[in-house]
Parts: structure tokens; C-alpha cells; sequence
């Protein structure tokens, strides 16, 4: 240890303090019963039926957001370069703007937008669509999360595709590559670790968005995220909502091994 | 003329309102090796930008083999081109950077391993097909970057200063390299630099430009030793300019000295540029030579001195084998061949533009 | 052809922005409306902005939330460019155990986060406007952090050496010549540090207690009885002000970057 690292003691206590020790009570709550014994029956919890089904959904409903998100923001992304919007300050700003409005009241306002005598039917009937009810769906449940998230995979993948240089996408357009191909072969691969830091940052919010689960589908759809609230606000079984929780942040942490090696430094630190 | 490969007919182009490029007019001829020479921001970059097709031009019209392809992308032209700063696929390997090109036109694998094998050996690589880009040198790269543009058999190679970022030995052993594989492969090459040295080495013609203009088109040669204005004295080599009067035919005052000259054809007592460059002065004793100044610096430069001159209030370059010692007053003289006189420019746009 | 795809390319764009904004165009007319009926428009009032002053319970829940996003964010500043400085002189293993600490936080469910501060702080303090301080502060930490440390590594190290040799002690070379060089990624770490605060549920909804309430856990609490249009109103002008520093900060730095081209 050098001087210099000396600088870092404060905040190393501070990891210490409200980073390991509460995972570790997390741990130990997952690991006891309410008299205090040793058990595993709150992580086993997990593959009964009720948890099983929020688990199997979230997973399924994380996945599919995390899919629309990418194929929003590619394109996205792709038409910002075209136009030449990439560098300019405003690009960012713009997209991060709708995140200083509380995000319960976007939701809320969404919402309005689907339900079924809302702007959107309102639209419909116009051109002279058939009302879709939206309101208090899955399908309304996974807008909201798309909605929720969308920025961030944006910004990510915007990031990374920034960093390629001009001169590398000219190269391949000279040796004959079309507008497919640069993206394909080209754009794609490189952007690889924005996508990747998306993806963490999509995925894994998805799962546990219990807000958005209450608002959008109308507390009709339990993700993990609302099973592990009401154990610990309504239950009160905190040792059963310890053991889901661990067993969530096992599968995060997979989840991150899988996709990733390195730090989720694309999406947000470049944001301002 | 149907040995004419490419024709720029009256390219203008400007950035955010300022003119890059001037009505432009230029014609390569087959198999030549032509060099765009200028300062920085003198529009030879985007000239060869325009010739590949990233640029399209805001008037006129790029001829390629009689069809005007002013409006073509850049994949879909016989053009291609050595960037500056390599561009090499950063997740693709050597062999797979060398591919690219040839697995779009759908060649056959057999055929693209051979490419790839020969490209590799052309400029001497031999052996680093699975190496990363990033895991070469500088000069490495480089040579990846020519290899990968050359199996396309491309009818013209664009190169922008594609030796700029290396060091001044590898440099100019890469000139020469250069030299060899555009004998070996037989096609036209049109190289962007702002170096003199390595114009003069490898080019079959020059083309100078300032402004967006071009100030002189010709041989090493003629531009070395009969620049056409001071821009191009001053830019090629080193060189006095100064200011003189012609007399007459063959007679030019400078300094209050008349000099015996070979120009003809300027007005009786026009006030002209004179440039002479600094290995054609001699260094004489006293009184034996046009002038006589005071040697004010001396500097050994390997395989000659450098000698600093002044004669009442203009600082002669002079070139010499033998030294002079400083403090010590010489005379100067010069044969009549050795002086060239040019016209003073009329334009600004013609005028010494020293931002190097 | 090239103008086909740059048409397709503004439309995508403009409907990205559509789906991106559409919400809060509803939240701002919806705070203009005289109809406390979310879907009906009862005509043109500026009530609910007078209702946002009058409000207590607002007033003390916007209080909350600037002090805490403020305070937090400060202190997270302070925190984080130490940390990044000290972490940056460790060596690789060392450097590579403090970062995968430091993601944790960013990389697991909030509800995880907020859960595990929450069953320890009850353990040895009440839970209440410390413990919301105490919690946004380690989750803003890895961000200041994650913006410092580019900076620090771009650095040229020599430069606190040559303040140094040139008689600066620890101090004034550290002041002088070291932050000013990391000024642009304190700064947004800053910003995103309280931007993250600010919007921040989850943490808070579990580590708050009774009593204390931020902007978030108050919307929250009236989901089930209907929000107040005053929240609408209150968010209005949140987003106006946002908007307005924004433009004026854009702008300023726009002149800014055009001067250093014109150098």
C-alpha cells in the first residue's frame, strides 16, 4: 500500500460499514428462522408454486423488455449518427430530461395515455381502429418498463457506438461494405460492451420493478419484485423475503458473470 | 487522352462556409504515382475524400474512366484507400481485416487464402495473420492497412499520410517499400502528404496546393528547381527569397548588386521574387563574389554546414562543405543557372504561407 | 435515396422523443386542469400551483428531498473523488477487489439494497432522515466514482511532481494543479449523483420509517386515494426549472466550445 491509496481508507470503511455487513445481514436472515436456527427452507421458498410462477415471469417480462429496448435503441442510435447529432450536447441531454419528473407520476401519466378511454383508443378511433384495452395488462405492464428503462439502454449504446472512430466505418465502407453490413459487422461487434452494460442495466431493474407492476397491470401481475415488498412491508417475514432476495441477487450476479467482465461504466458515468 | 484514369472537372467544396477546395481541375493518368503536397488545411485531404467518395463536392464533377461517379458511395467505387490512422478492425484479425473486402464480393475461400497469403508477403508480414491490430506496431498496422486495401485490386489506391504517425527511419523505409509494392502491383496511387522530403522520394508527379488551389503541378524536379511562385519555393526545400529588380533580360538587382540570371520575359524594372537555394551559394574570400556579409552562425548538419550570412539587413542560408568561422566577413557568388526569378503574386491567395 | 433514409432517420427519432415525452405533456395539462378527474378536462386553472405553497406536506417532502439529494450528493463528492484517487495508486489486485465492492451497488436490485441497509439500521438506529442520508449515500458514492476515475487516469501524473519540485506542498499542488484537472468529472459526478437521489423510491421507501417522507414514498402513499393535482403542478415546475438551467448551460458551453475552435 502506497501513500496515495491511504486517500481511499474512508470510503473503504464506509463499503465496509453499509455495503458487506448489510449483505451479510441479508445473509444471515436468509440463513435463520425466526427463532434464530439454521435453516434453508427460506431459499428453497423459491420453487414453491407462488415464487416459482413471480420468478418464471419476471425472468420471462426482464427478457422480453430487455429485447425491445435493444431493438428501440439500435436504431435509435443509428439515426442519431446519420444525422449527424452524435457529440452535440443537447443529444443526451434531451434523452435523460423526462428522468428529473418523479417516474411514479410518468407512470401514472402512461397510464392515462393506455387506459381504455384514454388518448391512445382516442387515436385509434380516429383512424378508425378497434379500441385495444390496454389498461391493467401485461402487455401495459411491459410498455411501462420499456418506458421506464429505455433511457438508459439508449444512452449506453449510444456511448459505445460513440467511441468508434469515423475512419474505421469509412475503411469498411471503401472495401465495399453497405449500410447492413457496417452495422452488422462493423457497429455491432464494437459497440458489444454498451450493449453489455445495457443489458445489466435493463435486465436486472426489470425483474424487480414492483412500482411499476403496481401501476401499469393493476396489482394483477406479481414480479419478484412485489412478492419480496410484501414479505417484508406486509408479512413481515423478513427470514422468507432474506432468502428471495439472496436467491435474486444470485441470480443478478450470474447474470452479470454471464454477460460481462467489466465494470457497467458505459451507460450512466458519461451521461452528464 | 485515353490514358486518363480519373478527372476532377471544377470541384469546389466548403465547410461550414469557409472554401476548402477552389474549381479544382486535375487529371491522373494510369498507372502513375501522383502526390498531393500542402500545408495543413490546404484542402488536399478533402480533395482525396472526394476522389474516395466519404465527400461529395458542392460543384463539379469526378470523372472515373470516362463515367461520372461524382454521386457514388464509397463501396460501390474501384477506389480505396490507406487511411491516416490505420483503421484497422479492432475486433478482427489480421487475416480477417485483409478478408473483408474480398468475402464481400463473395470470392471463393480458396481464393481469398491465397490473397491473403500474397498480400501478407507483398509487404512483409508474412507469418501475422492471427495477430490482433492492436497487438502490432504502428508500422505493422500500416502495413495490414495497405494489404487489406491492395487484394481488392482496386484500378486507384488512395493514401492519406499514411506515414504521419511513425518515426522518421521507419518512414522512410516505408517510402520505399511503398515504392516496390507499386511497381510489384501495377496500379495508380494518389498520396496525401504534407511532407516535402517524401514527395520528392517516391512521386512520379507533385501537385501542390494552397487555399484549395493548386499553386504547381510537375516532376521532383521541375518543382524542386523551378518553382513556379514563392509559396512552393518556400514550401519545398529550403530557400532565400528575396526581393530583386530586373534590369533586363537576364540581369537582376538585388541588394544593389546586379546578377547575371537565365530568365527572360519580365518587364523592364519589374519588381520580382528571387530564390535561390541555399546548396547553390558559395562561400568565397572577400571581395571575390557579388556580396560581402558577416557570418553570423555556423551549425554542422552531418554532411554539411549550415552557414548563416548577413548582408546589410537579409540573412543569407547557405549549404557548405567547408566551415566559415563566425565574426569572419565572405563574399558570396552564385552561377547564373542557379537563380530563379518568379513573378511577385497578384493575389493573396498566391501569397508565403509560413503555418508549419 | 440518401433523403428516403434521413426522412426515415428524423421520424424514428421523433417517435422515440414522442413516446419518450407524450407522459409528461399529459402531466403538464393534466396540471392545468380544473377537473380533479384525471381523464376529463374541467377548463383552465392555475389553482393547483397556488394548492403546491399551501400544501405543508408538499412543502416538507420537496424540503426532504433537497436536503437529503443535496447533502447526500455532496458528501458522496467528497467521498468518491478521495476513494477514486486512493483506488487509482492501488495496485491491480487490490484495485480490481475495491471496484467489484464499489459495483455492487450499482449492479443489484434496488430493492436488495434498500432491504439489506434497512435490516441494518434498524438494528442500531431508528429509521427516519438519518438513515435515508446515510442509504443515499452509499448508493451515490460508485457513480462519483465511476465519473473521477476516466479523469484520473487520463491525468499526467508528472504534473503534481513538477508542482511539487517546483515548492507546492501536498496541499496546495493537491488544490492547485490536481482537482482543477478532474473538475469536469467531479462535476458529473455531481450531477448525477443527485440527479439519482432525486429520483430515487425504492431506498428511500425502505429505509425511511415513519414520518419522513421524500417526493417519491409521498406520491407513492397516494397512489390508492388518487394523487393530488398539486404533485402535477409541483412537477411542472420542476421540469420548467430543469429545463431552463439546461438550455442556459448548453447554450453557455456552446459559446464556450465555439471560442476554443476559433483559438
Amino acid at each position: 500500500m502506497n501513500k496515495r491509496s491511504l486517500w481511499s481508507g474512508p470510503y473503504i470503511l464506509w463499503m465496509i460499514g453499509f455495503t458487506v455487513i448489510p449483505f451479510c445481514m441479508i445473509l444471515h436472515y436468509a440463513l435463520t428462522d425466526r427463532d434464530g436456527a439454521f435453516t434453508f427452507r427460506n431459499l428453497l421458498a423459491m420453487f414453491e408454486p407462488v415464487h416459482l410462477k413471480a420468478m418464471t415471469v419476471s425472468v420471462e417480462v426482464a427478457f422480453f423488455c430487455t429485447v425491445i429496448c435493444i431493438l428501440l435503441a439500435y436504431p435509435l442510435v443509428i439515426a442519431m449518427k446519420r444525422l449527424g447529432l452524435f457529440g452535440k450536447s443537447y443529444t443526451i441531454l434531451v434523452l435523460i430530461l423526462p428522468m428529473w419528473i418523479n417516474f411514479i407520476l410518468r407512470l401514472l401519466a402512461l397510464q392515462m395515455i393506455l387506459s381504455n378511454n384514454g388518448v391512445l383508443n382516442h387515436i385509434f378511433s380516429i383512424l378508425g381502429l378497434p379500441p385495444h384495452e390496454l389498461a391493467n395488462t401485461r402487455t401495459a405492464m411491459m410498455i411501462g418498463i420499456v418506458y421506464d428503462y429505455l433511457p438508459y439502454m439508449i444512452v449506453s449504446i449510444y456511448n459505445s457506438v460513440a467511441d468508434i472512430d469515423d475512419d474505421i466505418i469509412e475503411a469498411a465502407r471503401d472495401l465495399g461494405a453497405g449500410s447492413l453490413t457496417v452495422f452488422f459487422r462493423i457497429i455491432l461487434p464494437l459497440s458489444v460492451p454498451g450493449l453489455l452494460s445495457g443489458i445489466v442495466m435493463v435486465f436486472v431493474p426489470s425483474m424487480t420493478s414492483f412500482v411499476t407492476a403496481n401501476i401499469m397491470a393493476g396489482g394483477k401481475i406479481q414480479l419478484i419484485g412485489n412478492i419480496i415488498e410484501q414479505e417484508f412491508i406486509t408479512t413481515m417475514d423478513w427470514h422468507l423475503g432474506s432468502g428471495l432476495s439472496v436467491i435474486l441477487m444470485i441470480f443478478v450476479l450470474l447474470s452479470m458473470a454471464f454477460t460481462s467482465r467489466n465494470d457497467p461504466d458505459y451507460g450512466m458515468s458519461k451521461i452528464w | 487522352m485515353s490514358d486518363v484514369i480519373l478527372r476532377l472537372d471544377g470541384i469546389s467544396k466548403s465547410f461550414d462556409g469557409k472554401q476548402v477546395i477552389n474549381r479544382l481541375d486535375l487529371e491522373i493518368k494510369k498507372n502513375e504515382f501522383v502526390t498531393l503536397l500542402g500545408p495543413s488545411g490546404c484542402g488536399k485531404s478533402t480533395t482525396l475524400r472526394i476522389i474516395g467518395g466519404f465527400e461529395k463536392p458542392d460543384e463539379g464533377c469526378v470523372i472515373f474512366e470516362g463515367k461520372d461517379i461524382t454521386a457514388l458511395p464509397p463501396d460501390k467505387r474501384h477506389i480505396n484507400t490507406v487511411f491516416q490512422k490505420y483503421s484497422l478492425f479492432p475486433h478482427m484479425n489480421v487475416e480477417d481485416n485483409i478478408a473483408f473486402g474480398l468475402k464481400l464480393k463473395k470470392k471463393s475461400r480458396s481464393y481469398i487464402k491465397d490473397k491473403i497469403e500474397y498480400a501478407l508477403g507483398l509487404v512483409n508480414m508474412d507469418g501475422y495473420g492471427k495477430r490482433m491490430p492492436m497487438s502490432l506496431s504502428g508500422g505493422q498496422q500500416q502495413r495490414v492497412a495497405i494489404a487489406r486495401a491492395i487484394v481488392n485490386e482496386p484500378q486507384i489506391l488512395l493514401l492519406d499520410e499514411p506515414l504521419g504517425a511513425l518515426d522518421l527511419k521507419l518512414r522512410q523505409k516505408m517510402q520505399l517499400e511503398l515504392i516496390k509494392i507499386k511497381k510489384e502491383v501495377g496500379i495508380t496511387f494518389v498520396y496525401v502528404t504534407h511532407d516535402q522530403e517524401e514527395a520528392l522520394t517516391m512521386s512520379d508527379r507533385i501537385i501542390v496546393m494552397n487555399k484549395g488551389i493548386i499553386q504547381q503541378m510537375g516532376s521532383s524536379k521541375s518543382i524542386y528547381d523551378e518553382p513556379q511562385n514563392a509559396f512552393v519555393a518556400d514550401f519545398i526545400g529550403e530557400s532565400n527569397i528575396i526581393d530583386g529588380i530586373m534590369k533586363r533580360d537576364c540581369l537582376v538587382n538585388i541588394q544593389g548588386v546586379d546578377f547575371e540570371c537565365v530568365d527572360v520575359g519580365f518587364g523592364k524594372l519589374e519588381p520580382v521574387d528571387v530564390v535561390i537555394r541555399p546548396e547553390d551559394l558559395t562561400i568565397v574570400k572577400r571581395g571575390e563574389g557579388y556580396l560581402d556579409g558577416t557570418v553570423i552562425s555556423e551549425v554542422f548538419k552531418g554532411a554539411f554546414y549550415e552557414i548563416v550570412v548577413k548582408v546589410s539587413d537579409y540573412e543569407w542560408l547557405i549549404q557548405s562543405v567547408n566551415p566559415a568561422a563566425v565574426g569572419s566577413i565572405v563574399g558570396l557568388t552564385i552561377i547564373p543557372d542557379n537563380i530563379q526569378i518568379m513573378h511577385k503574386p497578384i493575389s493573396e491567395d498566391a501569397e508565403v504561407i509560413k503555418d508549419e | 435515396m440518401e433523403r428516403l433514409k434521413n426522412f426515415i432517420s428524423k421520424a424514428y427519432i421523433f417517435i422515440i422523443l414522442l413516446f419518450l415525452y407524450a407522459p409528461i405533456a399529459v402531466l403538464i395539462v393534466s396540471s392545468f386542469n380544473d377537473s380533479k378527474s384525471r381523464v376529463v378536462w374541467g377548463g383552465f386553472t392555475l389553482r393547483w400551483y397556488r394548492g403546491v405553497f399551501e400544501s405543508d406536506q408538499i412543502m416538507d417532502a420537496l424540503f426532504t428531498t433537497m436536503i437529503i439529494s443535496l447533502s447526500a450528493s455532496l458528501i458522496a463528492t467528497v467521498l468518491g473523488v478521495m476513494a477514486a484517487i486512493g483506488i487509482s495508486a492501488m495496485k491491480k489486485r487490490s484495485y480490481k477487489a475495491v471496484m467489484a465492492v464499489n459495483n455492487i451497488p450499482m449492479v443489484n436490485a434496488d430493492i436488495v439494497i434498500g432491504i439489506s441497509l434497512m435490516l441494518w439500521f434498524i438494528k442500531f438506529m431508528p429509521l427516519g432522515f438519518m438513515s435515508v442520508l446515510l442509504a443515499h449515500i452509499t448508493f451515490d458514492v460508485p457513480y462519483v466514482i465511476l465519473s473521477v476515475m476516466p479523469k484520473l487516469q487520463q491525468m499526467n501524473v508528472s504534473v503534481y511532481e513538477a508542482a511539487r519540485d517546483l515548492g507546492a506542498n501536498a496541499v496546495y499542488a493537491f488544490f492547485k494543479v490536481v482537482l482543477p484537472q478532474l473538475y469536469g468529472g467531479i462535476l458529473s459526478g455531481f450531477f448525477l449523483a443527485f440527479t439519482i437521489s432525486m429520483d430515487d423510491f425504492v431506498v428511500t421507501y425502505f429505509t425511511k420509517g415513519a414520518g419522513v417522507d421524500t417526493l417519491s414514498t409521498l406520491i407513492y402513499g397516494e397512489l390508492k386515494k388518487g394523487i393530488k393535482p398539486e404533485m402535477y403542478a409541483l412537477s411542472t415546475i420542476i421540469f420548467a426549472l430543469v429545463l431552463i438551467v439546461l438550455i442556459v448551460v448548453n447554450i453557455y458551453s456552446g459559446k464556450e466550445e465555439r471560442a476554443v475552435i476559433d483559438h
